[in-house]
Order: C-alpha cells, then structure tokens, then sequence
C-alpha cells in the first residue's frame, strides 16, 4: 500500500490527468459546436443535410479506436493532436444526433411565433430555438461527457500516456497482487471521482433549472 | 512516393482478405456473447434497481454507478492484467466478453430500470390480485410491456457494444481492429486497412442503428 501512496506516484498520474482532461475538454468543445452545426443542417435538410446526415451515420457506426488510429498513422499531427482530432470527429456525430433529438423536441409554433416578432431564421434558431432544445437535452448531453471522458483512454493505444497510459507505465513497476490491485483501484477512482462528480452536479442543476421553468 | 490508397495496397488486402475476415468473426461472436450476458445482468440488476428492499437498490446503484463511471479499457485490463496475479488466468476471448458484457451490462440495467418504472403500478397490483406470483407478474405482465420501452434503447446499445467490442485490439484480443491493425502496421497499409474496417463494422452497425431509429418513431407514434 504504502509504496503506491507516495508523492512521486501521484504526480506522475496527475500528468496523465492533464492529457486525459485535455483531450476530452478539447473534444467535447469542438464537437460539441461542430455537433450543433450538423444537428440544424440535418433537422433542415436539403442538400447540406443529407450531406450532414451521411457525415453522421458513417462515423457513428464505426469504432472511436479506428479514428484514433486513422488520425495518428495517416496524418502528421503530433499525437495528443491527433488524439483530440480523432475524438472530435468521432464525438461530433454523437453529440449531433443528441442536439437534433433537443431540436426535434421543440414545437413548430416557436419558429412561427419568432418568425412574427420579426427575427431572421438564424435569429430564432440562436435565441429562441438552440437555448430550448439544448436544455432539453442537458441529462443524455452530460452522459455523452463523461463517455468521452472514458473513452479519451482509447488513446493509450497509440501511446499517448493519458491517465491509463500513465497507470499502465508505473503497474510494470510492481509484482504483488495487493499492489497491482491497489493501482488499479486508484485509477478507477480517479476516473469515478471525476465522472460521478459532472452527472450529479447535472443532475442537480437539471432538477433546479426544471423547477426555476414550471 | 505512392499514396495511402494506391491500387497495388488494396490488392494486398484483397489477398489477405481471410485476415480481415477471422477477424471479423471474432468480432461477431464476442459481440453476440457479450451482448447476451449484458442483457441478462441487465434484466436481472435492472430489476434490483425497481425493488423495495433498499439492499437489492443499493446493489443495484453500486453496479451502475462503478461500471458505468469508470473506463471500459481499464475494466478490461483488470481483467487481462490484474487477474492473473491471484491465479486468474482467462482466455482472451473470455477476457473481452466479460469485459464488455459487464460493462454495457451497467447501461442495460439502466433501461431496463427505466422500462419497469414507467409500467403504471396499477399493473404490479391487478396482477397480484389475480393470484400472479411475484416472478409470474415480472414475466408475464410487467416486463412485457417494460420491454416495448426498452428496445429502442437497447438497440442502440448493441450499436456501441458492436463498436466498443474494438478495445479487444489494446489487449491483442484477435478481433477485427486487431487484425486490421497489425496487418496495417506489419506492411503500413493503412489507408485501405482502416477503409474496410470502418466499412465492416458499419456494415453490421448501421442497419442496427436504422432499426433502433424505426422502433423509436414507432413508439413515438403510439404514445
């Protein structure tokens, strides 16, 4: 126990943390903006929307690890940019199809009744429309973050050293089963802390936003 | 130079095409294993979570909660790397399938939750005034109808189970991603390697994908 509980130890996991927070912040950012843009293309259709919904099937069929791999063998980007690269593209079809559900959601009078007070389309898609359908969609949102979050350790497979990679390094240092075992279970919490602290504090703020409106 | 798609890259693959195809055997057969135990752990601490006893409830959110906040590749390196130090030694195969079966098992759960809870209690009540045991009541009334709810959600999740099935590759598991991998970066052909296997796994993932969405707007019709 004691030769794992030690400062060293931790700072070097700390440093994966960065990685993996980076990583997953950047990703769930971009896809996030990159998400809503294809989400109103598709809700509008036409040509765009086809052009987006074909985007959206083919990379939310295929696995994340494939793009990560894609992303640091195909192209020159160092590797935490590839990671974040990869995760974005991948990230921005799920999350498009989570804010087109929040778009769907919205009643065809809100368009009308914006149209009437004088708001241009876009005006009522960025005042009136996206708030609504964005906070509709708040709890599946939130749980795609923390999947991201996870699944940021996929990256360990090109061996950028995210928090896994960095917990997989130092287990080689160690032979008994109590001290593998007690890695593992500090990793894990690292990573439980972190997730289970974004879904309650979205939990919360859902209920008490929830109240705040009805 | 030649490019990443050069014509001569893609009649290597087709000539080791039995490579790809092993692999996406494995794919498949851990995918349907995995999903079977998913489903049944699902049912099973799904309706744990609708109990009274605040014990089965508790087991219920200890499941959820562990599984479902912590990574999938480090539960599967618990059990490839962390096991065989207390004498555990699982095949790789086993490895996965538990892996991923425990895992998508904790999202399972959760639907089916969600599916039982929004069966009216009135339902639970007609049923034993009937003279249904408890177990006749789960299967023959309530999980019927818990079910209806139930599919589309878990449609989806076969979706990502199928896809998640790829971290067997981080553990040289011999799945699709595995294969597609090596082969690969043993003759760096990435670009159609990596072409066909997203092509693979959309094969069986979009057509699951589009009937998850047939289902949900059928349900949205009828409620």
């Amino acid at each position: 126990m004691s030769d794992i509980f030690q400062v060293p130890i931790f700072l070097f996991l700390l440093q994966g943390l960065r990685v993996t927070l980076t990583i997953a912040g950047a990703a769930i950012l971009m896809s996030l903006v990159f998400g809503t843009i294809l989400a109103v293309l598709r809700n509008h259709g036409g040509f765009w929307g086809h052009l987006a919904a074909v985007y959206i099937e083919a990379v939310r069929n295929a696995p994340l690890l494939l793009f990560i791999l894609a992303f640091r063998f195909m192209t020159p980007l160092p590797p935490v940019y590839a990671g974040i690269v990869a995760m974005t593209v991948f990230e921005t079809a799920a999350l498009a199809e989570i804010v087109r559900g929040g778009l769907k959601s919205i009643h065809k009078g809100q368009w009308e009744a914006g149209a009437t007070q004088g708001f241009n389309k876009i005006q009522v898609l960025r005042y009136i429309v996206l708030p609504q359908a964005i906070h509709n969609v708040i709890p599946p949102l939130v749980s795609q973050f923390t999947t991201i979050i996870k699944d940021t350790s996929y990256v360990w497979a090109v061996g950028i050293e995210d928090l896994t990679g960095k917990g997989m390094i130092i287990m080689g240092r160690y032979t008994t089963a109590a001290q593998v075992f007690t890695l593992f279970g500090l990793i894990a919490a690292i990573y439980f802390v972190i997730n289970y602290s974004i879904s309650c504090y979205a939990r919360r703020r859902h209920q008490r936003m929830a109240k705040a409106i009805y | 130079m030649p490019g990443p798609f050069a014509a001569f890259k893609w009649e290597a693959l087709l000539s080791d095409w039995n490579v790809f195809a092993e692999g996406f055997g494995m794919t498949i057969a851990v995918s349907v294993l995995a999903l079977l135990l998913a489903l049944v752990l699902g049912i099973a601490f799904g309706m744990m979570g609708t109990e009274k006893s605040r014990l089965f409830r508790l087991v219920n959110r200890c499941y959820v909660e562990l599984i479902q906040n912590t990574p999938l590749v480090i539960q599967i390196f618990f059990l490839y790397n962390g096991l065989p130090y207390i004498g555990i030694q699982l095949p790789i195969f086993w490895v996965g399938m538990l892996g991923i079966g425990v895992y998508h098992g904790a999202y399972a759960a959760e639907v089916v939750r969600a599916g039982i809870l929004s069966v009216p209690k009135g339902q639970f009540e007609a049923a034993m005034a009937q003279g249904f045991s408890y177990r006749d009541t789960m299967r023959h009334i309530i999980l019927p109808q818990a079910k209806r709810l139930a599919y589309p959600p878990l449609t989806n999740l076969a979706v990502n189970l199928i896809k998640n099935t790829s971290v067997m590759a981080m553990i040289a598991g011999g799945d699709l991603m595995y294969h597609a991998d090596s082969w690969a970066s043993a003759n760096l052909y990435y670009g159609p390697a990596y072409v066909v296997t997203g092509l693979l796994y959309i094969a069986i993932c979009f057509p699951l994908a589009t009937y998850a969405k047939h289902l949900e707007s059928k349900l949205e019709v009828s409620v």
